[in-house]
């Protein structure tokens, strides 16, 4: 009960934030120069025309009339029309999303699996040669650009070597798997379709591992220093002192509260890598948000930059508010306040 | 205190990237073997030679000058992002954690509003809204990364606050903002400022991040980020075009990280 | 006149719960009155949390009281505000517990006693440096010493510069909050001793907080003692100690180690714990844990009288 109650106070939060976000951008994005109306339009267009076009596209009005239609259409799902695609830009968010969902997810299973095992290592032999080794690693990850690394992982491993591919989400003469997800490689599982499976982890593996590397970093480090708090304390020496094995303290005891912090910065980490991806799925022309979004930039279309804006803003917001949920159901001392 | 900050070799070498940023920025036209910007078609996609480097680009202007130039642009965003970010963001956070209540609502929800989702989105919006161009980015940067400064401080602010000598000076009867600049903020701007010197990578970062999808400096601008956008072109006959702008990053990254690291390990040994 | 009188003092501060805010009171300080001479020390004893910092620091006006009222030199002091506030600070000053924590980190010693006095206007540097060198030449420190940092010093050493601080704009009246309790045995005599000499040469009033009884008796002239947010006991040193009238103060006595093992004392050992401030019992808040404590304890508020002459007792049963 006092769970739900927690959840339901914590959607409530969400909403100011949104308001906050939407604000925010609309009123940068339309207190600017720069006209839509003539965008679509072209330099020679006549100015009847121009005109007529600005009036239905409520150009005319003013700001927090046109903020409120904004919203108004928001709230039942509509991000208003693509300026440049002149479709809702609604369907293009849903054709785009699950092509970053995947990588990113993609990504952070990657992170996971070897972020966390190195930090828990790192903290273990604090200053031994492999921490040293570790934490090097892991804050040239943090440092690195991925959209360089991305590039020379290309040049490697494409260009010079050609054994993966460096654009898109499929081999050419691969068709899409049944619309189930929208992420390739699961609707591939789904329907048992082992080409395109294959062909789609392999288009994967480039910007999946460009994206990963940072966040390795950051979970490698936190890993590390969330362990080696636990490690200090004196449960744990206890638990050494009662003659536990190594392994038994350290993946027993230690690694369950050692969990809770690096939970929270898979969380933090999660929306580093949606914001990284527009990075990374520029430099592989992957087709997701990200590309999207750039080329929204591009053609200074602004309902889309808005949309991707507050479309990741949302899922940033309720990642986070899951593993909040998460961390309390794992946590018997957190009381919902 | 500069003998423990020198004690690690990893905060040495930090000390000395950064040495070396400072010292291209300050003396580009001296390092320099060319002309940023002068275009050359005769002699463009040249691999490193002892004439070029570094090589050259698709239109034959040395690589090697272009980054050393690039150094003034980087660090330039770096300093003003962060000079205007952090007396912002601390004055905001120090106002908050000290004055309470209703302020502190205020302020706090809105760096909510900032940090609830990535950063890069929103600097990528406000920048796309402003129109490309450095300045602009540098503007757009500078709106998101206040709040990181704003958060730190309030929360050392409010460990603070209750301290006795806090109240000390609220017996002597000194006002609220003597209390605030003079007892308050001195004692809480170690954390903001290790993670401001931390930021001074990360904003290059960010900037040639922002450059590299074509929002920041345009070309022909030497800045590294436009360059590493401008080589992809070209990655199948020059590779060298992408690499040396991207380790340039990557080192003045790594540089402001482990000198801050250093820093953290001086000003607040609990932290490691 | 006394110098200060504190009437019905009451503090309660409110603690939010919950999302709707069904709220709380804590009652720190409930009803609370006494006085205090010039020159004198009243000692003011109790356990942890029965009310006795917030007591002095309502009274210097740190945190603002609930209701009740205090006078200083029969004026009354509880609505000052702005310039008449910032003057009554020249007049009453604290000395605090931790010594760590009471001196801010980042300061000299120079500029730590500087500060009153460049607050209160006095803009000649001079007369300041004047006024500190006299000062940490009476508390055992050299000039040198005023460039140094807090964490340069001993324990004991900046406690007596908490001391200088709150000298420097020459108050009456000074709050001590258990200023020694967080010092080794072997400097607290040291620093009770600056005390006393400085109460002699400045004329000074002790309003000296403390948990321990005999740090109480040594320094001061009268006791009170502070159960649940109310004096309980009031009386000269002597008195108290020697003819503890209220049981709670007598039990808080049997468990002082007396000098003289000949001596028999019978040991009261208390029941339970203190009462939470949040959930005070209803009549005596004693009653709980009294061992005297007969049904009428449970409904009767008992007040604080003056149950033989200078001796104050809240209890029905006395």
């Amino acid at each position: 009960m006092d769970a739900l109650r927690y959840i339901a106070k914590r959607l409530v939060l969400m909403i100011p934030i949104l308001i906050g976000i939407s604000m925010l951008t609309f009123f940068i994005s339309h207190t600017i120069p720069g006209d839509p109306a003539r965008l679509i339009l072209g330099p020679k267009a006549d100015a009847e025309v121009l005109e007529e076009l600005r009036e239905k596209m409520g150009l005319n009005d003013p700001i927090y009339v046109q903020y409120g239609r904004y919203m108004a259409g928001l709230v039942q799902g509509d991000f208003g029309d693509s300026t440049y695609s002149q479709k809702p830009v609604s369907e293009d968010l849903k054709r785009y999303f699950p092509a970053t969902l995947e990588l990113t997810m993609f990504s952070m299973v990657i992170t996971v699996l070897i972020g966390i095992p190195f930090g828990i290592i790192s903290a273990n032999k604090k200053d031994k040669i492999a921490d040293q080794l570790t934490r090097f690693m892991a804050l040239i990850g943090v440092a690195m650009p991925a959209f360089w690394l991305g590039i020379i992982l290309l040049l490697f491993f494409y260009l010079q070597i050609g054994v993966l591919p460096g654009s898109g989400r499929l081999d050419t003469w691969v068709s899409p798997p049944t619309h189930i997800t929208g992420m390739y490689t699961i609707d591939a599982l789904l329907t048992g379709n082992w080409e395109v499976f294959r062909s789609a982890l392999m288009h994967l593996i480039l910007p999946g591992v460009t994206q990963a590397a940072v966040t390795i970093g950051m979970i490698t480090r936190m890993t590390r220093s969330s362990m080696l708090e636990v490690l200090r304390s004196d449960y744990i020496r206890t638990a050494y002192a009662k003659g536990g094995s190594q392994n038994r303290v350290l993946y027993g005891h230690a690694l369950q509260n050692g969990m809770m912090p690096i939970l929270t910065l898979l969380g933090m980490t999660f929306g580093h890598a949606l914001g990284g991806s527009v990075l990374v799925e520029s430099v592989f022309s992957w087709p997701g948000l990200g590309k999207y979004a750039v080329n929204a930039i591009t053609y200074l279309d602004f309902p889309a930059v808005m949309g991707v804006t507050i479309l990741i803003a949302v899922l940033f917001i309720m990642v986070n508010l899951i593993i909040d949920i998460f961390y309390q159901v794992i946590d018997p001392r957190l009381k919902y306040d | 205190m500069l003998r423990r900050f020198f004690a690690s070799p990893l905060t040495v070498i930090g000390f000395v990237f950064v040495l070396v940023l400072l010292v291209l920025a300050l003396f580009s036209p001296q390092i320099a073997t060319h002309d940023p910007l002068e275009v050359n078609i005769t002699n463009k996609l040249q691999p490193p030679s002892d004439e070029h480097i570094f090589g050259t680009d698709e239109v034959g202007r040395d690589i090697f000058s272009r980054i050393v130039y690039g150094s003034r642009i980087s660090l330039k965003i770096g300093l003003l992002v962060v000079l205007i970010s952090f007396p912002i963001g601390t004055i905001l956070g120090a106002i908050a954690g000290y004055f309470g209540g209703v302020v502190d609502q205020v302020i706090m929800r809105m760096t909510d509003i900032f940090l609830s989702f990535p950063g890069i989105i929103l600097a990528m919006s406000i920048a796309a809204a402003l129109g490309p161009s450095i300045e602009n980015v540098l503007l757009a940067l500078a709106v998101v990364w206040w709040p990181w400064y704003t958060r730190i401080v309030r929360s050392s602010v409010l460990s603070i606050k209750s301290s006795e000598f806090i109240e000390a000076s609220r017996a002597i009867g000194a006002n609220p903002f003597r209390i605030l600049f003079k007892d308050i903020l001195p004692n809480s701007i170690a954390p903001a400022s290790i993670q401001a010197s931390l930021d001074l990578g990360f904003v290059i970062l960010a900037a040639a991040g922002l450059s590299f999808i074509g929002l920041g400096a345009q070309p022909p601008s030497p800045e590294w980020g436009a360059m590493l956008s401008s080589s992809r072109e070209i990655l199948r006959e020059a590779w060298w075009a992408a690499t040396f702008p991207g380790l340039a990053i990557l080192f003045t990254v790594l540089g402001f990280n482990l000198l801050g690291d250093g820093l953290r390990d001086v000003l607040d040994p609990k932290q490691r | 006149m006394a110098l200060l009188e504190v009437k019905d003092l009451k503090q309660h501060f409110t603690l939010k719960k919950g999302f709707l805010g069904d709220k709380k009171v804590v009652k720190a300080v409930d009803g609370v009155s006494f006085y205090i001479n010039e020159g004198e020390t009243l000692g003011i004893v109790g356990e942890s949390g029965c009310g006795k910092s917030s007591l002095g620091r309502s009274i210097l006006r740190l945190i603002e009281p609930t209701s009740g009222e205090i006078k200083y030199k029969g004026k009354s002091i509880t609505e000052l505000k702005g310039k008449q506030l910032k003057d009554l600070r020249k007049e009453m000053q604290i000395v605090f517990q931790d010594p760590y924590a009471s001196l801010n980190p980042r300061s000299t010693v120079k500029a730590i006693l500087e500060a009153p006095l460049l607050v209160h206007g006095m803009t000649n540097k001079k007369e300041r440096m004047e006024v500190i060198e006299s000062l940490i030449d009476k508390i055992g420190l050299r000039k040198e010493q005023l460039n140094q940092y807090p964490h340069e010093f001993s324990g004991g050493q900046r406690q007596r510069i908490g001391i200088a601080r709150a000298l420097t704009l020459k108050p009456k009246l000074i709050v001590a909050d258990e200023p020694v309790s967080a010092l080794d045995v072997s400097v607290q005599s040291q620093v009770l001793n600056l005390m006393s000499d400085l109460q002699g040469e400045f004329g000074l009033s002790y309003i000296f907080i403390s948990h321990d009884l005999s740090v109480v008796q040594h320094i001061s002239d009268r006791v009170a003692v502070m159960y649940l947010g109310r004096i309980v006991e009031l009386a000269d040193v002597d008195e108290l100690y020697n003819n503890p009238q209220h049981p709670y103060t007598q039990a808080l006595l049997s468990a002082v180690p007396v000098p003289d093992p000949k001596q028999k004392r019978e040991r009261i050992i208390l029941q339970g714990d203190i009462p939470s401030p949040i959930n005070q019992p209803t009549g005596c808040p004693f009653h709980t844990r009294c061992p005297v404590a007969t049904p009428e304890c449970k409904t009767e508020v008992p007040k604080l009288q003056e149950k033989t002459f200078g001796h104050w007792t809240a209890c029905i049963h006395v």
